[in-house]
């Protein structure tokens, strides 16, 4: 194993773009934007010139037939890479996303499955409003077939991104633009992190914070600000948002009793109200008080700077929520 | 065309009808109960178009694809059998009539959601230039299909790339209920072509000479590099958007149009062309014989296969 080195998580998601496209000629990338860094960032700069035009294609407005052809291609044994630079558009696409590529399995016995990547990117805030900022990762989520990853981290960035190409599923990978400065270490040789497996990145007594993407490093400087105040907080990044990862979330609510469940989408069905359900479902006499969630209010993104910032979930909202259920008083 | 090349269309188009009329018995008789949508009269489109391509090239459908899969050499137990939602049916009893597979001959599934195949055949002939294997999709769809997104922005995609693919649009000028110009303001479906900068023709698809020359024409611009083709094959379904039905369900009345097409019925046109070419019309009845003989086969082979096991209703959801 190399040394790893700090890069930010849009450098790592490059560099996974970089090692999938030198390893495997079956990988290829297709969406809009992708000779120019001002739809996707600095997650894929000068990608296209390295591996070529042919490869990196930059496609038609038509999210429709890039999306569609990229299940195509992934049933003739190809491995694309589909990219949404904003999550909203790819609802444009929801045909060959969701009653193409999660059924295909199912509905022919088994006999072939769909090894494409959909990477939606979740760029929200800027005062960019109602379809410029939606984080769906729980409309997803509702539908069989289909596998969803969040990274949180620089690392995982790399490794889940990997793992997600490799699966020989159809797998969602949302990352956030949030992140992308977000520094970590990563290794600089070709590595996976497994579909399924959260990490607990802080470990606590009192309470389990399970959250996901940009909203873990929200929960570990709320677990910061907790712990200034003598409250010890289980912070769990869930990594895998479909399959999650069961056992990492009882166990820690085995230890602490208590749970918060964090996520960037909205309240109604969300990611935060499957959690809690199954909690509540499987691991009922663990907890010690009510379930509690932190997510946006049933509310389209407004635009207003002032809104915004009553609207995200971060740090303040999560530590508030910790507090409350402890009975202890707010940070201000 | 050679007779002998003739005779085997024939075959295909026979194989096809008679699986089609049992398939319609069994609906009628309650012992199929998934949706069937029957090809009888559009034969020549399927068997005409799969003339043109290789074992190895990939072949889309749709909700009414049994014909595809036929023409294409998809074998006719495990089609009966995923008919009667058998385990031993191509897709182990998951999918029914409207999801049809058989890799072996290029078919990776055929799915009923109106025009969801056109961008996965740009997809597969995406495929095939980034790995210049040589192969040629080929998307079947209907009239109705052109009315949907899909269909214009894979077009359009496939112009731009230059893609190997041809478009079959089988225009039987109904979708479901609604004729065809109750849908569009001109029936000009092969024009698309021209807007999307690529070639297009349209064709008699009741008659298989001028369909396997249409196709040939489209499959070798494909397999050349010269791009994607739109081929508007004009034709007609005898029975009923979905079931046996004759002339009417969904509450459609189509009599009329159905006695202007029933002769150009393209089974016995094929055989006429046969007959004239001096072939022996016990030869022809042979033929049908055979393939009887082979949708009883494949029937019986249905009726004795176990259904897939409640235990088994999670299975498949991945690989």
């Amino acid at each position: 194993m190399s040394e790893p080195r700090t890069l930010n998580y849009a450098a790592a998601i490059r560099e996974a773009f970089e090692q999938l496209l030198e390893h495997d000629p079956r990988v290829f990338v297709i969406g809009q934007g992708l000779w120019s860094p001002w739809y996707v960032g600095s997650s894929m700069t000068d990608i296209d010139k390295k591996f070529g035009r042919g490869r990196i294609i930059d496609s038609p407005v038509s999210e429709n037939a890039t999306t569609g052809a990229a299940v195509g291609a992934a049933l003739a044994g190809m491995r694309p890479i589909v990219v949404h630079p904003r999550m909203d558009f790819m609802l444009l696409a929801v045909d060959p996303i969701v009653n193409q590529a999660a059924n295909w399995s199912y509905m022919f016995g088994g006999k072939r499955g769909v090894p494409v990547v959909f990477r939606p990117i979740i760029n929200r805030g800027g005062e960019q409003a109602a379809q410029h900022s939606q984080a769906l990762q729980a409309l997803f989520m509702h539908v069989p077939g289909l596998k969803l990853v969040m990274p949180a981290t620089a690392h995982d960035a790399k490794g889940l991104l990997i793992a997600a190409v490799n699966d020989g599923n159809p797998v969602m990978y949302i990352d956030d633009r949030w992140l992308y400065a977000e520094q970590g270490q990563v290794p600089q040789e070709m590595y996976s992190t497994p579909i399924g497996q959260a990490a607990i990145r802080r470990a606590g007594g009192d309470v389990t914070v399970v959250a996901s993407s940009y909203l873990v490093p929200q929960a570990l400087k709320a677990a910061d600000d907790l712990a200034s105040r003598g409250i010890s907080a289980e912070v769990i990044d869930l990594r895998s948002i479909k399959p999650w990862d069961k056992a990492t979330v009882y166990g820690s609510v085995g230890r602490t009793g208590r749970l918060v469940i964090a996520d960037g989408g909205w309240r109604t069905c969300g990611v935060a109200a499957e959690i809690a359900a199954s909690v509540a479902e499987e691991a009922f006499d663990a907890l010690r008080a009510p379930i509690v969630r932190v997510t946006l209010p049933d509310t389209p993104a407004p635009m207003s700077k002032q809104l915004e910032d009553a609207y995200y979930v971060d740090a303040r909202q999560i530590g508030d929520a910790v507090a409350r259920l402890l009975g202890v008083a707010s940070a201000v | 065309m050679n007779t002998s090349e003739l005779r085997d269309l024939y075959r295909t188009m026979v194989r096809i009808r008679i699986a089609e009329e049992r398939i319609a018995d069994l609906v009628e008789a309650g012992q199929v109960k998934c949706p069937c949508h029957l090809y009888i009269g559009q034969e020549a489109v399927a068997a005409g178009v799969c003339a043109a391509l290789t074992k190895d090239d990939y072949v889309w459908g749709g909700h009414r694809s049994h014909g595809h899969y036929l023409a294409k050499g998809g074998a006719l137990d495990p089609m009966m059998a995923e008919i009667f939602g058998k385990s031993t049916g191509c897709s182990d009893g998951r999918g029914g009539s409207m999801h049809l597979y058989a890799a072996e001959v290029g078919i990776l599934g055929t799915v009923p959601l109106v025009a969801a195949t056109i961008p996965l055949a740009v997809g597969t002939a995406l495929a095939s230039k980034l790995r210049a294997d040589g192969r040629v999709s080929v998307a079947f769809f209907g009239d109705g299909a052109t009315e949907e997104g899909h269909f214009h922005e894979s077009m359009n995609m496939a112009a731009v790339y230059s893609l190997p693919v041809v478009f079959v649009c089988e225009n039987n000028f109904y979708a479901s209920h609604m004729g065809l110009m109750e849908r569009r303001r001109a029936d000009n479906i092969a024009k698309s072509a021209d807007a999307h900068g690529m070639a297009g023709e349209a064709v008699d698809g009741n008659d298989i000479q001028a369909m396997v020359a249409s196709a040939e024409r489209a499959v070798s611009r494909a397999r050349t590099g010269g791009g994607p083709t739109l081929i508007e094959a004009r034709t007609f379904r005898w029975r009923g958007h979905v079931g046996p039905a004759w002339d009417m369900d969904v509450g459609v009345k189509r009599k009329d149009e159905l006695k202007e097409w029933l002769p150009r019925d393209p089974v016995a046109r094929a055989r006429t062309l046969l007959v004239e070419a001096g072939v022996d019309a016990a030869a022809l009845d042979a033929v049908v014989a055979k393939e009887t003989a082979a949708v009883d086969a494949a029937v019986e082979f249905a009726r004795r296969s176990p259904s897939p096991s409640a235990d088994e209703l999670n299975r498949h959801v991945f690989v």
